[in-house]
């Protein structure tokens, strides 16, 4: 904990959704929900509108749908979401050079790095409010709330005590009164499952927390969260804001809308994930040497295997092979609801094969008929609701919805009015996909 | 069953033909150790359906007879025993031991449910044991040891007249041995894959006697056996081992055959260097080394960690290159090369590079014994 507020965490309020709200006119001041839109979907961003409805994050889509039917529920863009995240971290790294990403709506930057001398209430807040004015300018009206304090645990508990577009300086040395009448929900790394322990020992709020000593909470919550937790409730956190966040692995996964038991299918898609995966792993110049899968299975239990190379690599010919090989050591015949691969045990040099080049294609021969359906079925969700697409006549616009061979459009930009609906047949030669930049095409 | 035999042949014997019981037996029966009396003296033999030990050694035999006990007590036993003749005999469903005033009383076995040893196939040549036990020990340095790769854990035999070639790969590093032996047909020809660490095992465990007896089947028909033979000291070991399956990869292509740059160093300053250098190379991450006019520098560590570095003198031919490798992969190799002087060639700095042994700095490889090792790309 530091002697002076200069730790700051800003967090974008309901972000996709905001995006979306910006570059579709139409929907602006109604609920929006962006997400995972079939029967399997989880909900990523809603709205302020259609939080109102009580929908959430992490909720089903299908529990948001019965909540708010009128909502627009829309498949995530995060080519616009990348770019405008980016906008919103320039803006921070003109303020100092120590920020640190926590993901595209969310940052913590230290203060004291930077340019900004005075750590007065006053001028603390002055500058604040500067920084969430270039913040709302950069993304074309977006809101941000900030929290300001002596450490990463009470600044981010700040920037959500006044949502959206707040702004809480907490002054050095009343943290604690902040943060002793809160839920113990609040510090990060509680959730149902600790809070459901701490509740069975009499504890709901901090002021409750700090009660206990460490040698109990150690015997209730086990050694590193005891240990961690007894720091946390007493505001006591030094953890420094660090540049970058060096990542421990790289994985693609997906979740199928109805459960794939076909042995030949699960191989095509592992080697799809293991191309995916080596793709992202040369981008960033990395390799890795522990290879893993997770299986969700029909009934949810999840398996994950995992089997470490001698050396990293990058190649997707290795990373297919023992995939796959992992996939088999999970019974699959009663279905498969999710499939993941990715590495760990990053690093930055690659230990190459002899065979690299020689070796056949391992790639099991396609079960055809397999793989075709379910290509088919995804190549039917190619509109995805909320996606941008051009039209050769009228422009650029967003998938309203699709289905039955048609697509429907509404023709309108961030920078129109709201625009007109149309309605053309689904592979209509006139009307594409808008094309995006090729950095800003990958999910998270 | 009755026998005297001396002290020490026994617990030699007893060792060897124990070293391959399985720990946890799939049949109780295969935990023990047949003890035969004959003709030809004292027969101990093990099983565990993959590889099979029979060892003869001479003894008094009062007694013919057989009896199953178990391995691991009688070499636990026999090793422990004073230095005096020992003598076993069955008594009744036992087997006793005497040795001194020392006695033991052990548990049978049924040795009717023993299972019967595979024949041993046809001899088809041999080789003398010393020069055989240094060129499997070269040979299984780069083997795999991944069982999921079980044909990569194998040691590739090639037989063609008097040609024997042994080589093996775990697909980072490739060694190549060839060796000249004395076939019983002139024309004999046949391939075999032979689980290294049996090989390995067995091509040591042979030294004491002149020549070992290689008999492989060279019709691939059935599950395929290869059997040693050799004499040792006390009387004569022989070992059968199943090949294994699958197809060894081509990988004598994989030598290139020309190549850009060529180094020679002294293997034993380099070995030093590498050694040092290496201590930063946490996880066997790469050691770099550069090679120009008259040196070569090796580097390990990157900025945000330890880092080392040292020169060493090389005769150095062609374009300077700079290339990574794990080091413990480039220790393996200048170890089994065994030779003063290391000759390294290369192509590319993304390419195998070729290691040899040379008798001194002006002298052509030796290139009875090659290592291919696949250098580290560093990224960024």
């Amino acid at each position: 904990m530091r002697a002076d507020a200069s730790i700051l965490h800003l967090d974008l309020d309901a972000f996709f959704a905001s995006v979306e709200q910006r570059d579709k006119p139409s929907l602006r001041g109604k609920p929006v929900v962006v997400g995972g839109l079939g029967n399997r979907g989880v909900v990523s961003t809603a709205s302020y509108e259609a939080r109102a409805y009580g929908v959430h994050s992490a909720m089903s889509s299908a529990e948001a749908r019965s909540r708010c039917p009128h909502a627009a529920f829309l498949g995530g863009r995060f080519h616009a979401y990348r770019a405008t995240s980016r906008a919103v971290m320039k803006v921070l790294h003109d303020v100092s050079p120590l920020v640190e990403p926590l993901s595209l709506d969310e940052a913590f930057v230290d203060l004291r790095a930077g340019a900004v001398t005075d750590l007065s209430p006053a001028a603390l807040r002055t500058t604040v409010a500067e920084i969430k004015d270039r913040v709302h300018e950069v993304t074309g009206g977006l809101h941000g709330s900030v929290g300001v304090a002596t450490s990463k645990l009470v600044a981010k508990i700040a920037s959500d005590l006044q949502k959206p577009d707040g702004l809480v300086i907490v002054p050095p040395g009343t943290e604690q009164d902040l943060l002793r009448p809160m839920q113990v929900t609040v510090i990060p790394g509680v959730g149902p499952a600790t809070a459901e322990r701490l509740r069975r020992v009499g504890v709901h709020t901090v002021e409750e927390l700090e009660q206990i000593s460490e040698d109990e909470l150690v015997r209730v919550v086990g050694s590193a969260q005891g240990r961690s937790l007894f720091r946390l409730c007493r505001a006591d956190d030094d953890r420094p804001v660090v540049v970058e966040r060096e990542s421990k692995s790289i994985s693609v996964e997906d979740t199928f809308d109805t459960d794939l038991v076909d042995p030949a299918l699960l191989g095509v898609i592992v080697g799809r994930h293991a191309e995916q995966v080596a793709q992202r792993a040369r981008k960033a110049k990395l390799s890795g040497r522990t290879i893993t899968v997770k299986v969700r299975l029909y009934d949810f239990t999840t398996h994950t295997r995992s089997t470490t190379l001698p050396g990293p690599t990058d190649d997707p010919r290795v990373i297919a092979r023992l995939a796959r090989r992992l996939v088999t050591e999970v019974d699959t015949s009663a279905g498969v609801r999710l499939l993941g691969v990715g590495v760990s045990g990053l690093a930055d040099w690659i230990q190459d094969d002899l065979f690299g080049d020689t070796e056949e294609e391992d790639e099991p021969l396609p079960d055809a008929p397999a793989v075709a359906s379910f290509d088919a079925h995804r190549a039917r969700v190619r509109w995805v609701p909320g996606a941008d697409v051009v039209h050769t006549a009228h422009g650029r616009g967003w998938v309203w919805g699709s289905g039955l061979g048609r697509v429907t459009v509404r023709f309108e930009t961030a920078e129109t009015e709201p625009g007109p609906v149309r309605t053309f047949a689904a592979d209509d030669p006139d009307l594409t996909s808008a094309p995006t930049r090729p950095e800003d095409d990958q999910p998270e | 069953m009755k026998f005297r035999v001396e002290r020490d042949a026994l617990a030699d014997a007893v060792a060897w033909a124990a070293r391959s019981l399985p720990l946890r037996p799939s049949v109780p029966v295969l935990a023990g150790l047949l003890v035969e009396t004959g003709d030809a003296g004292l027969v101990l033999s093990g099983f565990d359906y993959e590889t099979s030990t029979r060892v003869t050694i001479p003894a008094e035999v009062v007694d013919e007879g057989r009896a199953l006990v178990s391995g691991r007590l009688l070499a636990d036993i026999s090793r422990s025993l004073p230095a005096k003749p020992v003598e076993m005999a069955t008594d009744g469903a036992k087997v006793s031991l005497t040795c001194g005033s020392a006695r033991f009383s052990l548990q049978t076995m049924p040795v009717e449910d023993y299972p019967a040893l595979p024949d041993m196939p046809t001899a088809s040549g041999t080789v003398r044991s010393d020069v055989f036990a240094a060129a499997v020990g070269q040979a299984v340095t780069a083997a795999g040891r991944d069982d999921m790769l079980p044909v990569l854990t194998g040691v590739r035999v090639e037989i063609d007249g008097s040609h024997l070639a042994l080589m093996a790969t775990d697909r980072y590093r490739l060694s190549l041995r060839e060796l000249e032996w004395s076939p019983s047909l002139g024309d004999f020809t046949a391939t075999a894959l032979v689980p290294a660490k049996v090989l390995a095992d067995t091509a040591k465990s042979l030294t004491a006697g002149g020549d070992v007896t290689i008999a492989l089947s060279s019709t691939g028909t059935g599950e395929g056996i290869i059997g040693f033979e050799g004499q040792t000291a006390g009387g004569t070991r022989s070992t059968t081992t199943r090949l294994l399956d699958g197809e060894f990869p081509k990988v004598r292509a994989l030598f290139p055959s020309e190549s850009a740059t060529v180094a020679r160093v002294d293997t034993p300053t380099l070995v030093e260097a590498v050694k040092r250098v290496a201590l930063v190379a946490e996880r066997n991450t790469p050691v770099r080394l550069s090679f120009s006019k008259g040196q070569v520098t090796l580097e390990a560590g990157s900025g945000d960690e330890a880092q080392a570095s040292e020169s060493v003198e090389a005769d150095v031919d062609g374009d300077d290159i700079a290339i990574g490798f794990n080091p413990g992969y480039l220790l393996d190799g200048l170890g089994a090369i065994d030779a003063p002087v290391a000759h390294l060639a290369f192509t590319q700095a993304t390419r195998p590079a070729a290691l040899a042994g040379a008798g001194d700095l002006g002298a052509e490889p030796t290139l009875d014994f090659r290592y291919l090792l696949m250098p580290v790309r560093l990224q960024g």
